[in-house]
């Protein structure tokens, strides 16, 4: 959906219009769920996070001022609510995501040579970041793919901006050795 | 895990220290990647060290491959969008998130009043007793 029809939805929506945000639901509802379910790492589990995400964004559509893109601040929205439940569910799981997990939708990298590599490396690196422990796979999947502010990560997440940092900081090392382990032989290679 | 510097002399093996520096700067490398500021002690470790060079490629790609699944969308039944949109209803459905949060209040009142009726309990058994070394005492007297 283009930036416009976003922006008429969104001022629709803010004036009570039901059919508006509904339609803002069926355009963002799958990307909210992706989300979701990479924060928590389980099917059901991120049903009720994207629930009540699309809950506060209803409560609280009067207050998005249209600084930042909808997707953004729904990511935000989905972000602090995946974190409520983790904390609430009070023990964290690390459920595997299958290998053949399906895919909807898939935009390709135009780079050919980054393609041919790709493939293994992303199903290696899902498989790596569900691995991770929640603390540390939110902050990488919020900085990383989703591309929050740290900032932004910190306020949703409730913790200082350093320690947003620190964390994403043993993420991404974790992730770099589970997907790279470099043995003496490799060293000595480079 | 030994390193080698390229600006060593005779580009030998290096020795403990250097393999200290490696795993005392990985955290900063891991920051790097993404243009953090570096120390310059860290700064000038990375321009030298090839081991970190390598990683610091090996972070790159990383970075790539995270930033490619964001365009990613995971297949979800449509039933969602019609949960969300019931629960946006006036009374609509609660979800696990709200009950979670129920459930945990209602496990703190269960727990709460647990604790009073063992008091209770507690004080009732200790009037008995009271009550009971009583009569002995005037039996006794």
């Amino acid at each position: 959906m283009d930036s416009n029809r976003t922006n008429e939805l969104v001022a629709a929506a803010k004036e009570g219009d039901h059919r508006a945000f509904e339609e803002l639901v069926r355009e963002t509802y799958a990307d909210t769920y992706t989300l979701a379910y990479r924060l928590v790492g389980d099917e059901e589990d991120a049903r009720d996070v994207v629930q009540e995400t699309y809950l506060r964004a209803h409560k609280g559509l009067k207050k998005f001022r249209g600084d930042a893109q909808l997707s953004t601040w729904l990511h935000r929205i989905t972000a602090n609510c995946a974190s409520t439940f983790l904390g609430r569910r009070g023990r964290h799981r690390y459920d595997q995501l299958s290998e053949d997990f399906e895919l909807a939708d898939d935009v390709p990298d135009r780079d050919p040579v980054f393609q041919a590599d790709l493939g293994d490396l992303r199903s290696n690196l899902v498989a790596a970041l569900m691995e991770l422990p929640p603390k540390l796979r939110t902050v990488v999947v919020l900085r990383d793919i989703y591309d929050l502010s740290h900032d932004a990560i910190a306020t949703e997440l409730d913790i200082s901006e350093s320690a947003a940092k620190v964390r994403l900081h043993r993420a991404r090392k974790r992730l770099r050795e589970s997907l790279y382990p470099m043995g003496e032989e490799q060293a000595h290679a480079v | 895990m030994p390193s080698e510097n390229s600006s060593g002399k005779g580009r030998g093996l290096t020795t403990a220290p250097l393999q200290t520096n490696c795993e005392t700067f990985s955290l900063q490398l891991a920051g790097a990647v993404d243009g953090e500021e570096l120390d310059p002690t860290a700064k000038s470790h990375f321009e030298t060290c090839l081991r970190c060079q390598a990683e610091l490629a090996h972070y790159k790609k990383l970075l790539r491959a995270l930033a490619s699944l964001r365009d990613q969308r995971l297949a979800v039944d449509d039933t969602l969008v019609n949960e969300i949109l019931l629960a946006l209803q006036p009374g609509g459905t609660v979800h696990r998130l709200q009950r979670l949060g129920a459930a945990s209040r209602s496990r703190k009142a269960a727990y709460i009043g647990g604790i009073a009726a063992a008091a209770t309990a507690g004080a009732a058994g200790a009037l008995v007793i009271a009550s009971r070394l009583a009569a002995r005492q005037r039996l006794a007297s």
